[in-house]
């Protein structure tokens, strides 16, 4: 056992864990304040480094401006999705809600493949490209630079949520809808803002993984990593988020560099498995107790 | 309008076919699925064989889905399970092709029983996706052993029946459609028995289910080998179809595939099952004629795909805000109306 390697693919394996934690905390958000389980979460990564590449690259935009247009456009996005599909669905079972989210994500994809091609593209360089390291084990400046501004905008969102006005008002509808509408809240704004936020930090994550591993049109594929994430932390649990986030970031990285890469999906999901036997409702998940 | 419908029995009451005029149709549906093959191109045909085995694989799904209320999303992982057995089952041992089928089914209901175990804990979603991990699981056991030859799959020869080369999707008709008949045949009575009742008990509320006295481990257990052995009957057919099975045959997009297809065509109803599998098959082959007919003819094919990914979220979304029980209930609808015509309730 050579120990060096192993600090170095473990840290290497959480740093792009924060990236499944933001990506996860978007889901999250969507899910505590709607219950509407976003299996597009990957689709809409991929719209928001798509929107980056156009800014920046077609357009040459400066780099803060590309972002910018990015989470604001996918922010739209988010909105617009909110409107047109989630709302008319509102009291409809869950697994109706779940199957419009999953036709969102094909017509995400197609409409990227109309636009751009699915010809896997670069995203412009912006991360800074001295490598990182920590003690002796070397870390990929991108991944490195990439976790850091994830877990910042993290703690940033988590902040919001805690201290704004609107944040508040979204805790209060997740925590309990009828109550918080009663106390003068607009859920269905709540909703709206939920969506929206959610949107926006899936951009950022987007742009992000994007720049380490390029776009394409099956980008969406990460989401599907990000749905074990939520899972195994628990579908209404930040706090899960975060550490399934870096759970099974660890878990890919170790399965990819001692078994194999096409290990590496198959290691998650025997994770999962175990997890939903283990523990159905996910490590930090609210066990919901069922009447008659 | 319909009168003299006046049932005096309890088994009149429960038949499956109550009027004379769904009798007739039943006639002529049955004279035109006899005629067909007579008339219709080779493309045609391919086509109705593939629409018949994705009508097995979704009315399967339609047991476990719309009438238990257990959402899967591996449905495709089971239709590959039947695949590989049968194409391994043909080449290893050349067993006769009908007992290859149900050794299919049976390889894939062990499977769907596997992953069922979960079903007793999670509910909804989380089942969801756990189901999405058994085929992710199934595709890396298909890429990675021996038997199943590895990434590059196997082909399988031609089916024999009573000594005839199924080689043509004319003979293979003959196989695939009465086979997918006596299947939906087959789901269509399951509900008329205490089993089928069980399974839409379980659906509707499964703790209230409990409670009535419906042992839930044994029926959701049995609800997944049922379904999976859809699965696996049609990925068979499939396999004898295409002749040639890889890992990537049955992709995740697949199972969402199905689970579109009884959403189109109505959840919980088994003319949804047939009218959504067969919508879903023929929308893109609608496309691909429009496409043809289109101006820029080359330059406008590299279009077609993404356009069928677009056309197919949007055929989900649109049915779900606009006709959340799918076109068995369009059909019931026009049925309706010619019941009550010419006086309008």
């Amino acid at each position: 056992m050579d120990w060096a390697y192993l600090f170095e693919i473990a840290l290497n394996g959480v740093a792009s864990g924060g990236l499944y934690a933001l990506a996860a905390l978007a889901f999250v958000l969507v899910y505590k304040a709607t219950r509407v389980v976003n299996i597009a979460i990957g689709e809409m990564l991929m719209i928001g480094a798509y929107l980056f590449f156009a800014f920046a690259a077609s357009f040459s935009l400066p780099i803060w401006l590309a972002v910018l247009g990015a989470v604001l456009g996918t922010g739209l996005l988010g909105a617009v999705v909110e409107r047109t599909m989630i709302r008319p669905l509102l009291g409809e079972p869950p697994i109706s809600v779940f199957m419009v989210t999953v036709g969102l994500a094909s017509i995400l994809v197609g409409l990227v493949e109309i636009v751009w091609t699915a010809d896997q593209r670069r995203l412009p360089e912006f991360l800074p490209k001295t490598p990182v390291m920590i003690g002796d084990a070397f870390l990929a400046p991108k991944v490195a630079y990439g976790s850091l501004v994830a877990l910042v905008l993290i703690v940033l969102v988590l902040l919001v949520f805690r201290f704004w006005r609107g944040g508040v008002a979204l805790r209060a509808t997740a925590s309990d809808q009828a109550a918080a509408y009663s106390m003068g809240i607009n859920v269905p704004r709540v909703f709206s803002l939920a969506w929206v936020a959610s949107a926006m930090i899936a951009a950022v994550a987007g742009i992000i993984v994007g720049s380490i591993g390029g776009i394409s049109s099956s980008m969406g594929v990460f989401g599907l990593s990000v749905l074990v994430v939520v899972i195994v932390g628990g579908l209404d649990s930040v706090l899960g988020a975060l550490v399934g986030g870096v759970f099974i970031g660890l878990v890919e990285a170790l399965a990819g560099s001692y078994l194999g890469g096409e290990y590496k999906l198959l290691a998650t999901f025997v994770v999962l498995v175990g997890v939903l036997m283990i523990r159905p409702y996910g490590l930090f998940g609210t066990h919901e107790i069922e009447r008659l | 309008m319909r009168i003299g419908t006046l049932k005096q029995s309890y088994i009149a009451d429960a038949a499956l076919f109550d009027s004379h005029t769904q009798k007739t149709w039943l006639g002529v549906g049955t004279a035109l699925l006899l005629l067909f093959p007579f008339m219709a191109s080779d493309y045609w045909l391919y086509l109705a064989c593939l629409v018949a085995i994705n009508v097995a694989s979704a009315t399967g799904l339609n047991i476990l889905t719309g009438y238990t209320g257990l959402v899967s999303l591996g449905q495709a992982a089971f239709m590959g399970l039947g695949a590989y057995t049968v194409a391994i089952m043909q080449t290893r041992l050349g067993t006769p092709f009908l007992l290859n089928l149900v050794a299919g089914g049976i390889v894939a209901m062990l499977g769907g029983l596997v992953v069922g175990i979960p079903s007793l804990r999670v509910k909804g979603l989380y089942l969801a996706i756990a189901t999405i991990a058994a085929s992710f699981i199934t595709h890396f056991l298909f890429a990675n052993l021996k038997l199943t030859g590895g990434t590059s799959g196997l082909s399988l020869p031609p089916a024999q029946l009573f000594g005839l080369a199924l080689d043509t999707s004319f003979r293979l008709y003959w196989v695939i459609v009465p086979v997918t008949l006596l299947m939906v045949l087959g789901a269509a009575n399951l509900f008329r028995t205490r089993i089928g009742r069980a399974f839409i008990a379980i659906r509707d509320r499964d703790i209230s289910a409990e409670v009535l006295g419906i042992p839930l481990l044994r029926y959701k257990l049995l609800s997944f080998g049922l379904s999976s052995f859809y699965a696996g009957v049609a990925g068979g057919l499939w396999a004898y179809f295409f002749r040639v099975v890889t890992p990537e045959s049955f992709p995740l997009l697949m199972s969402i595939f199905f689970l579109a297809a009884i959403i189109v065509g109505g959840m919980g109803t088994i003319l949804g099952g047939i009218l959504g599998a067969f919508f879903m098959t023929m929308v893109p082959e609608l496309l691909k004629l429009v496409f043809d007919l289109l101006p820029g003819g080359t330059e406008m094919t590299v279009f077609l795909s993404p356009v069928r990914t677009v056309v197919f979220g949007l055929l989900i979304v649109g049915f779900l805000v606009f006709e959340p029980h799918g076109l068995a209930e369009v059909w019931r609808r026009i049925r309706r109306f010619f019941h009550l015509w010419p006086f309008r309730s």
